[in-house]
């Protein structure tokens, strides 16, 4: 059955009205609220709405130059304005608190024109006569069904790392699932006080071709007659601490042992209850509460099983309330499908299981504003994580369960889409490194981005000396930041696979959150203006060196330029304390060659060959970077016939390059030279955005424009420039054309790992295999 | 058939085919008619003794039963002509059964003990030790195979094994039919002991075990007694029959007020098994009868659900339920049957038959009958 709820329990209809809500926390940005959903369910309640966000963002504008140089030496001006966005809000409470957050809604609607708010869950039109009441609005219901489908269709479309598959004993409980940008067709098996199976074919194709009455409600009702334990969770509780085989009769009851012949062990359940079957013997509730739980598991999962095989799919997720963020029942689901299957389907579960009837609510009712054909992102500022209610969990999370759960839901300005050059879309995996399952790498990284704190808020205070309050936001930031980092310690998979690079955005999540767009916009502004000086006099020296020793000091250039990083600490502190630091001393503490990861000489060898057709080049930091290393780099390529893609972040992220601020140091740039300026005037070197704001890459989120671009163009080299987007991300990426991997390893823990030192340097030259290039033939891959 | 009494005497009395499950034990006994006034005097007492005790009683001790009217009287098997005697008692007897072997000097009769199911491999150490007892263990789902295609060929005292249910979808209208299996292949076989196990058959050698469930017999007794406090099978059955599940079990209509036609469900088809007793008013005023009654469907409907699936799984429309689940059970047999065709659009038949649960007990006798006969 669909329904999860509408469950008559006891406890829910005690109102609490004492709760105070902290408004900077729960249902932020009312005020610009609309498009209302509720999902109600059996015990909790699951608002959604669509506001929009007033934020503040860094614009960077060109002086007139064909005026006199007025503004002083400065390149560009930075302006920061009012940008709004589109956020979706997801707040998730308990039944007992809808009145309290009813009234809280109405106080605070303030510019809506909404009328109607869409309704689902076994709930609804239990509450719609208060909700028609408090908030003036006619309560229009959903079918519920179709709402779970369509939230579901939204999360795994939008979220990456959104489902996983649970493994108790495993070093990491969570195992993350790469996105496959194919989401159809899939299985998807809700436990409610039912069950549900139903097949999703396509967005609006889906059909419920199987469902059980043994489901969440047959263990509550039958375990609250059995153990006298009224509360769904106690009962789970119970089951944890119990043991199956003093109530259920095993194989080896009946035979001894196993059943060899038929490959069944003896500790396999031959009847469920069977050993209860008795007067003159007392039962625990913990055991009784055991055998319950694995008799239902284990009955839903063998219908699953029986329906995915005939149904030939073999993604299966597992919802309802029965699941609902339980290690309890998902690993009780795991190991019966497991069981039945023989490991050839996996069960999967959901990050936002217990939103996707609310999503789906919402995307019902905003049908006309055509969410879909938007790409979203999670909010990791905004959202609370993956709880889990483990009896055994730390405190922190125990106080904030069975109050407000978040999730928030930002509408990118692009759509975002796969690299067509990645070899297997449905295998990439952008981050090099797993934290979740990696101990001492999460202890490095979690201990490095605390350490690195004060200097972000630093830094935030002093990129906006004008305004006063900066400070205190900063402080806010820095509190906030603080205690995400807190909670990934204790729960590494809050927010999917913790990375480095999850580690990154969130903090640029928590900085935006409090106006904080781009705390390094005048560092950013001070180095292009100082790069650009020495642009003409780098390239002259270039272009007086013999072919071959021109090819490694454009190289070289790059990674010199790659060691001005704000984002690693050991560069930071020496740009900190030597403003004289400059492209030559950068240049000095390189490694020289052999390098760390060397495949230089296969490149000069491929340079002697017929040039690329068309190269796409991910850039990393202004400053030297972009303009002393990677733009005469650019030319060069330019001059031997090839076209340049500069892909660019679309929004800030520490000192990289934008491509707002591309735009005009290219143009800059051209002015001086002509090769630069032959190339954008033909048409032959181009800006495009990456639809990134990360300091890291991930190839399967991508501006769909680039995309297209990467198509028309035939693309056939792809370089990837620093650590954040060639190591920390994609370093492992394979490609279907060649590519190029360019860093400096500028933190000595990571070097330490790699078996470097500081200052190594990757260059990492790669050839599809089994695509060997006609024209160059003489090199294998690397 | 005559055989001459020179061959009779290769199979030495007495003959017994015996299935040890995970609650009961089920005996088969064969009993010579055509005993001559020969053999009569050369009969050892103790033998006798046994006949007598076994065919001139209907209850053993507490517990032991003989299903009179189960007996396959005047029957021919391997040229002898008797009556084939059904008796079962808990397996919790056991001891005391394999103690009565020893006290009549069971193994002096030199004859071999056939035993199939889990008993068979628990307990044939206490057989030896005990009794002195070698036991012949055959594999359960062997013998099932074998005793089921046996009956139904010897057929009921005249009358067809198998039955199914005309109209199964009309309970005013739904009546139990004779049938015959004459062509028995390929059927899904789903015997309901204590567990299920689901078997499809393509012939008496060739099957395979598809899958089972620990949600069986087993699993609606043990749920009763804790429910309710009954004791025995019987007992529950009983309070069963008058009870009415819709008290405990959620339907479809007390959730959507009606049919959910978005997906074709009946209002009146269960949506959660037990679902009204998550509220606490409601689990304090609900009877042991409504409760039993709730166990009894949802096991039921449960199994036929699984039996329904594998069916379609392999391809297979002929459904037989056997196994002593079934016993006494028409509340059980009817739901079985009306799972089978209303879900399958007709498409699926739900078979039974009259010995339920006493197939692996004849498939251990006729493994007897075998061994002997090779030199």
């Amino acid at each position: 059955m669909a329904e999860c709820g509408r469950v008559d329990s006891n406890t829910s209809h005690t109102m609490d009205k004492s709760i105070t809500l902290p408004p900077d926390e729960i249902f932020r940005n009312l005020e610009n609220a609309k498009r209302f959903a509720i999902d109600i369910g059996g015990s909790l309640t699951k608002l959604a709405y669509y506001s929009t966000v007033q934020h503040k963002v860094a614009k960077v504008r060109s002086f007139d130059h064909t005026a006199k140089e007025a503004a002083g030496d400065k390149l560009y001006e930075i302006s920061m304005q009012e940008e709004v966005t589109a956020r979706l809000h997801f707040i998730k409470f308990e039944n007992a608190y809808i009145e309290t957050c009813l009234d809280f809604i109405k106080d605070h609607l303030v510019n809506t024109e909404t009328k109607v708010i869409k309704a689902t869950g076994g709930g609804a039109h239990k509450f719609k006569e208060l909700i028609e009441r408090k908030l003036g609005l006619k309560v229009d219901k959903e079918d519920e069904m179709t709402c779970l489908i369509k939230g579901c269709n939204f999360v795994l479309r939008n979220i990456p790392h959104e489902a996983f598959v649970y493994a108790k004993h495993a070093d990491s409980e969570f195992r993350f699932q790469t996105t496959n940008p194919d989401i159809f067709p899939y299985l998807l098996v809700n436990i409610g006080s039912g069950v549900s199976i139903v097949k999703v074919e396509s967005e609006d194709k889906f059909e419920r071709i199987g469902g059980s009455s043994i489901g969440g409600g047959t263990f509550w009702g039958l375990g609250a007659l059995l153990t006298k334990t009224k509360r769904f969770d106690e009962l789970l509780q119970l089951a944890s601490k119990g043991q199956h085989a003093s109530v259920d009769m095993l194989v080896k009851d009946i035979y001894g042992g196993s059943y060899g012949y038929l490959g069944l062990t003896g500790d396999l359940i031959a009847s469920s209850f069977g050993k209860s079957a008795t007067a003159d013997k007392e039962f625990s509730k913990e055991d009784m509460a055991k055998s319950l739980l694995h008799m239902i598991s284990n009955d839903i999962g063998q219908l699953a099983c029986l329906y995915a095989k005939l149904h030939n799919l073999s993604r299966v997720y597992f919802g309802g309330f029965f699941i609902r963020g339980h290690p309890v029942t998902m690993h009780t689901i795991t190991y019966s499908i497991n069981f039945f299957t023989k490991g050839e389907v996996q069960a999967l579960f959901l990050r936002h299981e217990g939103y996707l009837g609310a999503i789906g609510a919402f995307l019902k009712g905003a049908e006309e504003d055509n969410p879909n054909q938007y790409s979203w992102g999670e909010n990791y500022a905004g959202s609370s994580g993956l709880m889990s209610v483990s009896p055994d969990m730390n405190p922190m999370q125990r106080a904030r369960s069975g109050t407000f759960d978040m999730l928030e839901m930002d509408r990118l300005e692009r759509q975002l889409v796969n690299l067509p050059l990645l070899q297997d879309p449905s295998s990439y995996i952008p981050d090099t490194v797993d934290l979740t399952e990696d101990a001492p790498a999460r202890e490095y990284w979690l201990y490095c981005f605390e350490e690195a704190l004060d200097g972000v808020v630093k830094r935030a205070v002093a990129s906006q000396p004008d305004m006063p309050e900066a400070a205190l936001r900063a402080e806010k930031f820095r509190q906030k930041y603080r205690h995400k980092l807190q909670t990934l310690r204790q729960q590494p998979f809050a927010y999917g696979s913790l990375t480095v690079r999850s580690l990154l955005d969130t903090r640029e999540h928590c900085l935006n959150e409090f106006n904080f767009p781009d705390p390094y916009s005048k560092i950013k502004q001070r180095e292009n203006d100082i790069a650009l000086k020495y642009y003409q006099k780098a390239v002259k020296s270039l272009d007086e060196l013999s072919w071959e020793e021109k090819q490694f000091a454009l190289v070289r250039g790059v990674l010199a330029g790659n060691v001005f990083d704000w984002g690693a600490k050991a560069v930071s502190d020496v740009l900190e304390s030597d403003p004289e630091f400059g492209f030559e001393e950068a240049k000095r503490q390189l490694e020289e060659r052999p390098w760390l990861i060397d495949s230089y000489d296969q490149w000069l060898e491929r340079l002697k060959g017929p040039p690329h057709k068309c190269a796409l080049f991910f850039v990393d930091n202004s400053g030297v970077d972009i303009i002393l290393g990677v733009m005469p780099f650019v030319r060069e390529l330019l001059s031997r016939g090839t076209e340049v893609v500069l892909a660019s972040n679309s929004g800030p992220a520490l000192n990289d390059v934008t491509n707002g601020e591309l735009q005009i140091l290219t143009e800059r740039i051209a002015a001086m030279d002509p090769v630069i300026e032959a190339g954008l005037r033909e048409d032959r070197l181009l800006l495009v955005q990456s639809g990134s704001s990360s300091p890291c890459l991930d190839l399967s989120r991508l501006d769909k424009v680039l995309a297209m671009v990467v198509r028309e163009r035939q693309t056939d080299l792809v370089i990837i420039e620093g650590m954040g987007r060639a190591i920390h991300t994609n370093y492992y990426a394979m490609l279907s054309c060649e590519s190029l991997k360019m860093a400096v390893i500028k933190n000595s823990w990571l070097a330490d790992r790699l078996g470097g030192k500081l200052f190594s340097v990757v260059f990492k030259y790669e050839v599809p295999v089994g695509k060997p290039n006609k024209d160059c033939g003489a090199f294998s891959p690397c | 058939l005559l055989l001459k009494p020179s061959w009779k005497q290769h199979y030495s009395f007495p003959w017994f085919g015996m299935d040890i499950g995970g609650t009961l034990v089920k005996l088969v006994y064969f009993e010579p008619v055509d005993i001559t006034a020969e053999e009569e005097q050369e009969e050892v007492e103790n033998l006798k003794s046994i006949r007598r005790y076994l065919t001139s009683n209907v209850a053993y001790g507490k517990t032991g039963v003989r299903d009179v009217h189960l007996e396959l009287r005047n029957l021919t098997m391997c040229g002898r002509t008797g009556n084939l005697h059904f008796i079962r008692f808990p397996t919790q007897a056991m001891p005391r059964f394999i103690q009565m072997g020893r006290d009549k000097n069971f193994s002096s009769l030199h004859t071999t003990l056939c035993a199939t199911g889990g008993g068979a491999y628990k307990f044939e150490n206490d057989f030896r030790m005990m009794a002195d007892l070698e036991l012949l263990k055959l594999d359960e789902l062997d013998c099932l195979i074998r005793g089921l295609l046996f009956v139904d060929r010897v057929g009921f005292n005249g009358h067809p094994e198998c039955y199914y249910f005309q109209n199964p979808s009309d309970t005013q209208s739904c009546v139990k039919k004779p049938c015959t299996l004459d062509n028995p292949f390929p059927m899904l076989l789903v015997n309901i002991g204590s567990g299920v196990s689901i078997l499809t058959v393509y012939s008496e050698n060739n099957y395979k075990r598809v899958t089972g469930t620990s949600l069986g017999g087993g699993t609606f007794l043990g749920l009763c007694c804790l429910l309710t406090g009954c004791e025995t099978f019987e007992e529950a059955l009983e309070m069963a029959s008058k009870g009415d599940s819709t008290n405990v079990d959620k339907l479809v209509k007390d959730i959507y007020g009606g049919d959910y036609e978005r997906f074709g469900l009946q209002g009146s088809a269960v949506a959660s098994s037990f679902g009204h007793m998550m509220s606490k008013e409601k689990r304090d005023s609900i009877s042991k009868e409504d409760l039993a009654r709730a166990t009894l469907v949802t096991i039921t409907n449960n199994i036929g659900s699984i039996a329904r699936m594998c069916a379609v799984n392999e391809k297979i429309e002929r459904v037989v339920f056997v196994g002593n689940f079934l016993r006494i059970n028409t509340v059980s047999t009817k739901l079985l049957a009306y799972a089978m065709d209303y879900w399958s659009k007709g498409q699926l038949r739900a078979l039974f038959l009259e010995h339920e649960g006493y197939f692996g007990a004849v498939g251990a006798l006729m493994e007897l009958l075998k061994t002997t006969e090779d030199p």
